[in-house]
C-alpha cells in the first residue's frame, strides 16, 4: 500500500518535483525528492522524519520541528536504515524473487536531517534503535533536574514521555549534576531555567529564523553551555512567549502562566484570537470557567503554528470582577431577561422607521452582526462599525484591531471604510431625527470618536450591550450584558477572508448571554418569527442570505475554516 | 571556564576608545574572509591584545563591525578559553597540560607556580595574583611537545621548563 504524502506543492518556479518510494517500517510511501522549507520556501531534500511522518510514524524527537530549519543537535530520532545494493555494474543487485536487495547501513542516522533516497528502507521500531533512545534519553537526563513535581512543564514535557517510553526506572548517574542559572530573567515575558534546558535550540532558531530577532544564543562550553540573551540585552519582540510552546521542556517558562495550574486539569477548547484581523487560530486553556492560558494550534492557512505575546495575554479581563452581569431596563427597573426584552421589545415596535440607529462592533461575531442587520432591516434602521486602528508588524500582528471587520462588512453592517456613517448618525440624533440608538459593544463616549459634547443627551432611548462597564453603559436605558468570545460560539472573517469559527470554553459571568441568544430572542419578539435555534442552523441561514458566503455550511468550517473572496 | 552571570545588569554600549590605527586593522583582517562574520574570532583577538580584555563595549562594537548580534560574539568569546572578559596579569604564565607536557611533569610546573604566587592550585581557568603581576593558567598544546613541559610567559616560549627554570623566570618578572 502506498501513501502520497500530502504536503504544500513547492513554489511554481522549482516545476514538478520527481517523487519516488521508499519503506518505512515495511510500509511503502511515495514521497517527494524535495519539500519546501517551512521558513525559506527553499527545496530541500525531503528528509526520513518527514518520510515517517507521511504514514503516520512518529519518531521521537527533541531538537527536529517540521517548522523551523532542522539543527540536528539532539540525536533522538537515530534511525537505522538500509538503500539497495548496488552491483559492481552500478545496477541494482536482485533478491531471487526480483525484488531490490537492501544493504542495511552499518549506522544509524539521524531522521530529521538525513535525505531519503529511492529504495530506502526505514526501520523505527528496530530493537537497535530502542536502544538508541534509551541512550541518548539517558545521555539528556544526566543534568537535567528531577524536578518534575515543580515544574510546568510537567504535564505537556516531551522528556518525561519519552522517559516513559524509553528510560529506566532508576537513574545509573551518581556524579554530581552541573549548576546552572535558575530563574533566568531572559525578558519582560520569559523566565529561563537553564537547568533543564536540553540545548535543542529551538527558542535559538525560532526567533532567528522566524521572527528575525537574533536574540538568543548559547554561551560557554561543554557541559556548561547554556542559553542566554546577551546581558543587558531584554528578549523582548512581539513572538517571545513562542518559545515557551516550542520549548520541548521545561527550560523557558511563562512569566504569567508558571505557577499557576497544572497544565493536565487544563480543557482546551478551540478558539481564535479575537486580538486582530489575523485571527490566530489558538486553544483557550481553562478550568472551572477560569480561562488560564492561549496557547496557538496550528493553521497554516493563518498562523502557521504561532501567535503574537500581546494576543496570548489578552484574557485577563474575561474574569473581571466587574463583568456587566446583569439585564437592566432603568426605566422600569425591570432585571430579568424576559422583561427587559419585552420592554424594550414594546420599546422598538413604537419607534418610528428612520428613528433607530445601530452602531454595530466589528468585535462581534459574524452571526450576531448578521441578526443586528436583521433588526436594522425591521426598524428601518441605519448602521455603521466602528475602526480600531492600532500598531502592525510585517508578520502576524494586523493593524485592524477588529477581528471581525470583513464580517461586518460582508454582512452590510458598514460600508468598506467603516464609521464613515457615524458622524450622520450624529447629526441626525442631534437634529431630533434619530431618537433611538443602539449599540453593541462599542464605548461612543470614549475621545477618539471625537463626537459633539452632549450629542447623547438628545436621544430618546439608548440601548446597549457590553462585556464591561465604561462610559456609555453608565448612560443606557436599556442595558444587555453580552459574553466573551470564550464564553459562546460563533466565527469570524480574518482579513483575508477566512471564515473561522470559535467555541465556547466557559460559562459567561451572571445572566451574561451569548448576543445571539438576545438578539434572537428580540427579533422573534418584533416579527413574530421564530429563528434558527441553534447556532449551526443560524450560521447556515446567514450563509443562505449572504452572497459573499453562499453555500457555506457550519460544518464546512471546520477547524481550519474556509476563504471566502473580500 | 567562568560561569556566566546571566543575570548580568544593563550594561551601557558605550563605544570604546579605539586607536584610528587599530580600527584600520581590524577593517583590513575583515576583508580577507568571504563573510564579515568569519573574521570574528581575528577581529577578537585584535581588540582582546589592544585592551587586554573584552570588555561588553569591545564585544558590542566587534558585533556591529562584523554585523552579527552581540549575543553571537558573547557564545564565541564564552567558548574559546583564549578569549578572557576580565584582563590578565602584567605577566601570564600559560603551562601547556596536553599529553607530552603532562607526562613531563607539567602539573607539577603548574602546581609549584600557584604556590608560589599563593594562588589555588585546584582552581579552574586563568587566575591573577592581588597585586595584579602575575596570571596563571593552564592551556592546552603550545606546540613544542619534543622539549616538554612548555610554559609561555606573555609572548615568550620556554621550553623544558624545569622546577628551578620556572623559579628563575618568575624572579625574572618579579
Amino acid at each position: 500500500m502506498s501513501t502520497v504524502m500530502q504536503r504544500e506543492a513547492p513554489p511554481a518556479t522549482t516545476g514538478t518535483v520527481e517523487t519516488f518510494t521508499v519503506k518505512v517500517n515495511g510500509r511503502e510511501v511515495v514521497v517527494p525528492r524535495t519539500t519546501p522549507d517551512p521558513v525559506s520556501g527553499q527545496a530541500l531534500a525531503t528528509t526520513m522524519i518527514q518520510a515517517c511522518a507521511a504514514v503516520g510514524v512518529e519518531v521521537p524527537h527533541y531538537c527536529y520541528h517540521p517548522k523551523l530549519p532542522v539543527a540536528g543537535n539532539c540525536r533522538m530520532c537515530l534511525v537505522e536504515f538500509g538503500t539497495p545494493a548496488l552491483g559492481p555494474d552500478r545496477q541494482p543487485v536482485l533478491n531471487p524473487d526480483g525484488s531490490l536487495q537492501i544493504r542495511k547501513s552499518p549506522r544509524p542516522a539521524i531522521a530529521c536531517a538525513t535525505p531519503v533516497s529511492p529504495g530506502m528502507e526505514i526501520y523505527t521500531e528496530t530493537a537497535g534503535v530502542k536502544q538508541m533512545r534509551e541512550a541518548v534519553l539517558e545521555f539528556l537526563l544526566v543534568n537535567h533536574p528531577l524536578d518534575c513535581p515543580i515544574c510546568d512543564q510537567a504535564g505537556e514535557c516531551k522528556l518525561q514521555e519519552y522517559a516513559l517510553d524509553y528510560g529506566r526506572s532508576a537513574s545509573r548517574f551518581e556524579e554530581v549534576k552541573v549548576h546552572k542559572p535558575k530563574a533566568v530573567d531572559l525578558g519582560p515575558r520569559i523566565m529561563l531555567d537553564d537547568e533543564r534546558c536540553i540545548l535543542c535550540t529551538r527558542c535559538i532558531r525560532f526567533t532567528r529564523d522566524v521572527v528575525g530577532d537574533d536574540a538568543l544564543g548559547i554561551v560557554n562550553r561543554g557541559g556548561y553551555n547554556a542559553i542566554a540573551a546577551y546581558p543587558g540585552r531584554q528578549f523582548d519582540n512581539n513572538y517571545t512567549l513562542n518559545t515557551v510552546d516550542l520549548c520541548p521542556v521545561g527550560a523557558l517558562t511563562s512569566k504569567d502562566f508558571r505557577f499557576q495550574m497544572r497544565v493536565w486539569f487544563l480543557k482546551e477548547t478551540k478558539s481564535l484570537c479575537a486580538g486582530c484581523a489575523t485571527g490566530c487560530n489558538i486553544l483557550v486553556g481553562s478550568r472551572a470557567d477560569q480561562v488560564y492560558r492561549f496557547t496557538p494550534r496550528a493553521n497554516d492557512a493563518v498562523n502557521s503554528g504561532w501567535m503574537c505575546d500581546a494576543g496570548r495575554l489578552n484574557y485577563r479581563w474575561i474574569g473581571r470582577e466587574d463583568r456587566l452581569q446583569t439585564p437592566e431596563s432603568r426605566r422600569s427597573g425591570a432585571r430579568h431577561w424576559s422583561a427587559v426584552l419585552e420592554e424594550l421589545a414594546a420599546v422598538l415596535e413604537g419607534a418610528p422607521p428612520g428613528s433607530v440607529a445601530i452602531i454595530a462592533s466589528a468585535r462581534q461575531t459574524s452571526e450576531e452582526l448578521y441578526l443586528l442587520k436583521q433588526l436594522a432591516a425591521h426598524l428601518g434602521a441605519r448602521t455603521d462599525s466602528l475602526p480600531r486602528i492600532g500598531e502592525e508588524d510585517k508578520f502576524l500582528v494586523h493593524e485592524d484591531k477588529n477581528p471581525n471587520s470583513n464580517g461586518a462588512r460582508l454582512l452590510g453592517v458598514c460600508y468598506t471604510e467603516m464609521g464613515i456613517n457615524l458622524p450622520y448618525v450624529v447629526q441626525d440624533i442631534e437634529a431630533g431625527k434619530i431618537r433611538t440608538l443602539i449599540v453593541f459593544g462599542e464605548d461612543l463616549t470614549r475621545e477618539e470618536w471625537e463626537l459633539p459634547e452632549g450629542w447623547l443627551d438628545k436621544l430618546e432611548t439608548l440601548v446597549v450591550s457590553d462585556i464591561l462597564p465604561n462610559g456609555l453603559t453608565k448612560r443606557a436605558h436599556f442595558l444587555l450584558p453580552g459574553c466573551a468570545h470564550v464564553e459562546k460560539r460563533g466565527s469570524f472573517i480574518n482579513a483575508h477572508g477566512r471564515v473561522q469559527r470559535f467555541m465556547k470554553a466557559v460559562e459567561p459571568p451572571g445572566d451574561a448571554r451569548p448576543e445571539v441568544e438576545l438578539l434572537g430572542e428580540l427579533l422573534h419578539r418584533l416579527t413574530g418569527t421564530p429563528l434558527p435555534a441553534s447556532l449551526e442552523g443560524l450560521f447556515n441561514r446567514m450563509c443562505a442570505d449572504t452572497p459573499a458566503l453562499k453555500g457555506r455550511t457550519w460544518a464546512d468550517l471546520g477547524d481550519q475554516g474556509v476563504t471566502v473572496p473580500v | 571556564m567562568r560561569p556566566l552571570n546571566l543575570m548580568a545588569v544593563e550594561t551601557p554600549s558605550v563605544n570604546p576608545d579605539l586607536p584610528a590605527a587599530l580600527v584600520a586593522e581590524i577593517d583590513e583582517v575583515i576583508t580577507h574572509y568571504p563573510q564579515k562574520r568569519s573574521a570574528a574570532v581575528m577581529v577578537l583577538h585584535a581588540l582582546q591584545d589592544h585592551f587586554g580584555c573584552l570588555t561588553p563595549p569591545a564585544m558590542e562594537w566587534a558585533a556591529a563591525r562584523l554585523g552579527i548580534e552581540p549575543i553571537q560574539v558573547l557564545e564565541l568569546v564564552t567558548f574559546y578559553p583564549m578569549f578572557r572578559q576580565e584582563p590578565a596579569g602584567r605577566f601570564h604564565l600559560r603551562i601547556c597540560r596536553t599529553l607530552s607536557c603532562a607526562l613531563a611533569g607539567s602539573h607539577a610546573l603548574h602546581g609549584q607556580l600557584c604556590r608560589n604566587l599563593g594562588l589555588d592550585p585546584e582552581a579552574h581557568g586563568l587566575q591573577t595574583t592581588e597585586d595584579g603581576r602575575f596570571s596563571v593558567e593552564f592551556v592546552e598544546c603550545l606546540a613544542a611537545c619534543g622539549t616538554p613541559p612548555v610554559m609561555m610567559c606573555n609572548d615568550r616560549c620556554h621550553e623544558a621548563v624545569t622546577l628551578e627554570r620556572a623559579e628563575a623566570i618568575l624572579n625574572e618578572c618579579r
